[in-house]
């Protein structure tokens, strides 16, 4: 698809850019000499502890929060001075809103589709949130996971080019979640660039193209979920079974371990066998963990 | 069933204008007045209950001039269903605004800002009118309040209603960045707002109010909302019970016309977006 671009932004130039941003409170830094490249249509996630600076930086990029130091370009514009036509091309899920409380669903979306140029259609929308039932309910009477799916809506509302979701998918049951992330990835195939923050490290591994770790306001690592930090080259744990019972092994080199036990067998089958390397999980209690704060102070 | 555009709005379109927005704030604000039965109740109500109440507990003239007090009391209460409806409404309304995340989530669309405090306006005016309409139709019927007899009268109502509504909105619009969160606003909103229509000649004739406590109410705008609407309600010869023995119309318009414009200059100087830290 190629949609006009305002003047001055290259088609292949990141839709976030960021370089040395730092935001202090007080004496505590938030976020310190944070870099980051987000390319158009690619799904990143921003992925921490509580306090690790996430809601800080995204809505440094919202343009909702001001920052002490360091070059930003979000859509070609540097967020702090954007107007009202570049808040057209985003969209914003925050972390929790009560607002609309006694309005209905339907006369909130309609409403707010008003303020976008050219906006999604409020009942298209209402029935891919799986809304549809709840329409005409007002907001206060919503469960958590569908007045959630509603700030979703909100979000989506103005077909934004770059979408912000700010741990989109808390408070959703299984089956939502499941339908929200098939949706985020086919936004994402048609062309918009999605940042979330999660809690939820399988939705990070499974949907997001790109991860970056941030821990006390550092990045302290970036890149594709299934090799972050190292973890598809990190030592593996070999487990099988023979007659003289259960085995487990640690190598660098699992490959050829593997075929060397299937060598050793009669059928070329080696009973109860794994191959693990360090979950994301594990990376990332280890990135994020104490010992690691420790040494950063 | 409608298909989801899963693709990213074509850039460069143009942002709806302003007047289409600020209607639509506009006719949602009230709405959401209206839904909301603490603003319906504290708000609107209050003012038709004290009307009702204190016109049947008050009887009698004023003095020796044979004018019924619940004449003098429905202007008086006119005015402050007009300030409850500005500048109660109002500031607490920005201030719970805040609270709920419905700025930062304006903040973030492209939204003008202009829209909202339009639409604020829109609903403000719309609340008052209702107000003053609900006041006088049962001060009428249950009390027996003559409507203004002439069309001189009915202006004097008119623009005492704009412009005493705009001052005190944009006092509410000011101070709704005072409370921390949407549960103490009341303290900023209400308090001020009974102790004005003690002091500023609602509920007992200004004149006959002690020297002090008149001049403290001189310095706000209710006292001179409430002495506007006096101009409209009661007889000509009533103006020798004001202060100045005479309505000072020219004074109201010039009082009020400076709370608007203080007003607006604390908007532009402090409104916060956010809510604090």
């Amino acid at each position: 698809m190629t949609a006009l671009r305002p003047a001055g932004e290259a088609a292949t130039s990141p839709v976030i850019r960021v370089r040395g941003l730092s935001k202090r409170y007080h004496q505590v830094a938030a976020l310190n000499r944070v870099d980051l490249d987000i390319g158009r249509g690619e799904i990143f996630a921003l992925l921490g502890p509580n306090g690790a600076g996430k809601t800080t930086a995204v809505e440094i990029l919202e343009g909702q929060r001001h920052r002490d130091a360091g070059e930003v370009s979000v859509l070609g514009a540097d967020p702090a001075r954007a107007g009202r036509a570049w808040r057209a091309r985003i969209g914003i899920v925050p972390q929790r809103a009560h607002d609309f409380a006694e309005l209905t669903v339907h006369t909130v979306l309609r409403h707010v589709a008003g303020y976008y140029p050219v906006p999604q259609d409020p009942d298209g929308l209402i029935d891919a949130m799986g809304l549809a039932g709840r329409a005409h309910a007002r907001l206060r009477q919503l469960s958590g996971g569908e007045r959630r799916r509603v700030d979703i809506a909100l979000g989506l509302l103005g077909r934004p080019e770059l979408l912000f979701l700010d741990e989109p998918t808390t408070g959703l049951d299984p089956a939502a979640r499941r339908q929200l992330q098939a949706l985020i990835r086919q936004l994402a195939a048609d062309g918009t660039t999605i940042l979330l923050t999660t809690h939820y490290l399988g939705e990070a591994e499974s949907l997001a193209d790109r991860v970056a770790v941030l821990a006390s306001g550092r990045i302290v690592a970036t890149g594709p979920p299934a090799g972050l930090g190292g973890r598809d080259r990190a030592t593996a744990t070999v487990r099988w079974r023979d007659g003289a019972g259960q085995h487990v092994r640690l190598s660098t080199t699992p490959t050829q371990l593997v075929a060397q036990l299937a060598a050793d067998t009669a059928d070329g089958e080696v009973p109860g066998l794994t191959v693990t390397r360090p979950s994301l999980e594990d990376i990332y209690l280890d990135l994020t963990g104490p010992s690691r704060l420790g040494e950063q102070s | 069933m409608t298909q989801l555009a899963t693709a990213p709005a074509p850039a460069g379109r143009r942002i709806p204008a302003l007047l289409p927005t600020a209607l639509s704030r506009g006719t949602l604000e009230v709405r959401l007045f209206f839904a909301d039965r603490e603003s319906v109740i504290f708000t609107f109500a209050l003012p038709v209950i004290l009307l009702s109440v204190f016109g049947q507990v008050f009887h009698g003239g004023i003095g020796s001039t044979g004018v019924p007090f619940r004449q003098y009391f429905a202007a008086g209460i006119i005015a402050t269903g007009i300030m409850s409806a500005t500048f109660v409404n109002l500031g607490a309304g920005i201030a719970a605004d805040r609270d709920s995340g419905t700025l930062k989530r304006l903040a973030g669309s492209p939204l003008r800002p202009a829209a909202y405090f339009a639409g604020k306006a829109i609903s403000a005016l719309v609340v008052a009118a209702a107000e003053t309409a609900v006041l006088l139709a049962v001060g009428v019927a249950v009390l027996g309040v003559r409507l203004p007899g002439s069309p001189g009268r009915w202006l004097t109502l008119g623009w005492v209603f704009v412009l005493g509504g705009a001052a005190c909105a944009m006092l509410g619009i000011a101070l709704s960045s005072l409370p921390r969160s949407a549960r103490s606003s009341t303290a900023v909103f209400s308090l001020p707002y009974l102790v004005l229509s003690f002091i500023s000649g609602v509920y007992f004739v200004f004149s006959s109010l002690p020297a002090g406590l008149q001049q403290v109410a001189a310095l706000f705008p209710l006292k001179w909302l409430c002495q506007g609407l006096r101009a409209a309600f009661l007889p000509g010869f009533m103006r020798s019970a004001e202060p100045a023995h005479s309505w000072e119309l020219a004074r109201v318009a010039l009082v009020l016309g400076a709370w608007f414009i203080a007003g607006l200059m604390l908007c532009l100087t402090t409104f916060r977006w956010r809510e604090r830290g």
